[in-house]
């Protein structure tokens, strides 16, 4: 008989995300592979600042909160000590790609042997709905009222097509989980990176667009929809960088 | 025979189930509330659900158990 | 490298003794007068089985021993000044979960870019205000190159007695200079590390290592469970050399650098007839205060120097209880004093006093 339920690596208590908010189906992406491979003891996670700030209740393996955007310099100095254990980083658009630029960018180009997920809803979802560095042109927040534009705010990051220029980096995939078979082939992605990590390919990113029903102001279904229609044209879907298969 | 099982201390009523379900079994129950204040999901026809999953894979609270 | 004497500069001296104390990751990033301890550990490391990463900026640098802490190892940073400031965050952190771990300041003139040579201006951010939040750091202030070493050693045995970061608080004057050292003996006090997130193997609930409390009373238990820890180190940690004190008038004291200087226009002060003395604080965190205590009987008056425009003479002030006059002479910006102008000082007080 086949069970679906929640993976063993996933703690048993009720997330504090909101309703309709897709981090809860990455976390559960995350566990499953971490169940699958058999992993959870020898697993050490890394939650810095953002929505992500108390998930080291939730992932039942070793957990790490880390400083706002630190979170790959931690991760690095958990690896360069303990480098027979799998290491992966849980950060938000903010923290990854705002505060954190700088040591994503070098973790990245060290080709650091960490998995890092990436959550892209193009919007700071802890502090109430403020500008990301992926907000969208023209996406009204909390601090871009008028719409992003572009003259002030400047442009979106695109993470997966900065990172997959550098070197270090072993694999890049977009991802999304607005629906079952979107959510099917996000976690084939995280999948291939925690496997990378395992055969010390080096640096792997797997950014995943996310929703934020609550400061987005649309419904949960409405949020996918959003997914679909805006950030997947401007954020495409795919592989950028997978130095296994330029080897083949 | 499937079964699938909303747990309603988990479930936040967000629906991504309702749609996600492609038999339409899905309803959320307006007329209960969880321990949260939520209007939990429910299956509506335990005899015609396939037990494919997709409720729980959409998902975001592990809410769901589906067995079959 | 033998127990022999040895003739080494400052940083090098502390490099080879915190590789000896067990020390298995190092991160830094290069900044002058400090840039030594990373040179000497890139090419040690590798060497013993150990770390060296030279990393993108001194908040990866800090943020890279906290995660390495975290794990357990010892791990150690080391900076200068400006490098200090941005290291904040991290050492804030790291105090906030009780992570063991060593921070170097090398320090030169401020503030700002200030300047590259020797000064004794970060005795604030050293003992006050370290980072943001309710916390303190054990601070040890070598005054020479084998104390360089001797403080690396005990820099670490304490940041794992106390679980917390622990932070050497030294000088251009010192990293630089070269002096005999002998390495001293190492005896095995790291502690099993329980709390460490090593991976749990599936023997045990998970390990977390985190700073946040959402709940106010659960962040104020935390913060007074710490600070019962303090109380602790405040009676057992304190450490001041005292020279010719006993029945001294006029008491010199400064720390580091500023000691040595003052040592030497305290024995000139002797050859004059004047009955000078010193106290050199070992530990400025927690303040020795005992050891001013102890003379404010008999002293007639304190003299604080530093290579400052003046910040331990506020504990002196406190450890004192403002019952004696405590004077203060300092240079700053990286210009070193001389005993001469220390002596002057000292007469001059001299004179008041009669």
């Amino acid at each position: 008989m086949a069970v679906y339920r929640k993976p063993h690596s996933l703690e048993d208590i009720s997330m504090h995300f909101c309703p309709g908010c897709t981090h809860g189906i990455v976390h559960r992406l995350v566990c499953e592979i971490i169940d699958e491979m058999g992993i959870e003891g020898d697993t050490i996670g890394i939650c810095p600042v953002g929505c992500s700030v108390v998930s080291y209740d939730y992932f039942a393996c070793d957990m790490i909160e880390a400083p706002h955007g630190r979170a790959p310099a931690v991760a690095t100095g958990v690896k360069r000590s303990r480098p027979d254990r799998f290491v992966f980083t849980y950060q938000g658009d903010g923290d990854l790609a705002a505060i954190g630029t700088c040591e994503t960018v070098h973790a990245a180009t060290r080709g650091e042997n960490i998995t890092v997920i990436f959550i892209n809803n193009t919007i700071y979802g802890m502090t109430g709905g403020q500008m990301a560095p992926t907000t969208l042109p023209g996406q009204v927040t909390q601090t871009t009222p008028f719409g992003r534009d572009p003259k002030i705010a400047g442009y979106p990051v695109m993470v997966c097509e900065m990172l997959s220029q550098l070197t270090g980096t072993a694999y890049a995939e977009r991802v999304s989980v607005d629906s079952p078979a979107h959510i099917n082939a996000a976690k084939k992605a995280i999948r291939k990176g925690f496997e990378m990590q395992k055969n010390n390919q080096g640096f792997s990113i797997i950014e995943v667009l996310s929703t934020c029903p609550t400061n987005w102001g649309l419904t949960p279904e409405e949020s996918m929809e959003r997914v679909r229609k805006e950030m997947i044209p401007y954020y495409p879907l795919g592989v950028y960088k997978d130095i296994t298969a330029e080897n083949k | 025979m499937a079964k699938m099982t909303v747990l309603n201390d988990k479930c936040k009523g967000c629906g991504l189930c309702v749609t996600a379900c492609p038999k339409k079994l899905i309803v959320l129950r307006k007329d209960i509330r969880t321990p949260k204040g939520y209007c939990p999901a429910e299956c509506s026809d335990v005899s015609s659900c396939t037990g494919c999953a997709l409720c729980y894979t959409m998902c975001p609270d592990c809410a769901i158990i589906v067995e079959r | 490298m033998s127990n022999e004497r040895m003739l080494m500069k400052g940083n090098e001296a502390l490099a080879e003794a915190a590789v000896r104390a067990g020390c298995k990751c190092y991160f830094g990033y290069p900044i002058t007068p400090q840039t030594e301890i990373a040179a000497y550990m890139s090419k040690r490391m590798p060497r013993c089985g150990g770390v060296f990463l030279q990393a993108e900026s001194e908040i990866a640098a800090i943020n890279m021993v906290y995660g390495a802490a975290a794990t357990g190892v010892r791990a150690m940073t080391s900076s200068s000044s400006p490098g200090i400031s941005l290291k904040s965050e991290g050492i804030s952190y790291a105090a906030g979960c009780d992570l063991p771990c060593v921070i170097v300041n090398v320090q030169r003139g401020g503030p700002g870019l200030g300047g590259i040579q020797p000064a004794q201006s970060d005795y604030y951010l050293a003992t006050k205000a370290g980072g943001h939040g309710d916390f303190s750091v054990i601070v040890y202030a070598p005054s020479s190159v084998q104390e360089m070493a001797d403080f690396a050693v005990k820099a670490f045995d304490m940041a794992d007695k106390y679980r917390m970061p622990v932070m050497i608080l030294s000088d251009g004057l010192l990293g630089q200079m070269m002096e005999p050292v002998v390495f001293p003996e190492i005896k095995n006090n790291e502690p099993e590390k329980d709390w460490a997130c090593t991976g749990h193997n599936n023997q045990r609930r998970h390990n977390v290592v985190n700073s946040l409390y959402l709940k106010p009373e659960e962040l104020e238990q935390s913060n007074i469970e710490r600070f019962k820890k303090y109380d602790t180190i405040k009676q057992e940690l304190p450490e001041a050399e005292t020279y010719l004190t006993e029945d001294a008038e006029i008491i010199v004291t400064g720390y580091g650098a500023a000691a040595r200087i003052a040592r030497s226009a305290v024995n000139a002060a002797r050859a004059e007839g004047i009955k000078a003395g010193l106290i050199r604080p070992i530990t400025l965190w927690p303040f020795p205060e005992k050891a001013y205590a102890d003379t404010v009987d008999t002293a007639k008056a304190y003299l604080c120097t530093e290579l400052s425009m003046g910040q331990m003479i506020d504990d002196v002030r406190l450890a004192t209880s403002c019952r004696r006059p405590v004077r203060f002479f300092g240079r700053t910006g990286g210009v070193i004093p001389t005993p001469a102008e220390i002596l002057a000082q000292i007469k001059l007080i001299k004179e008041e006093l009669k």
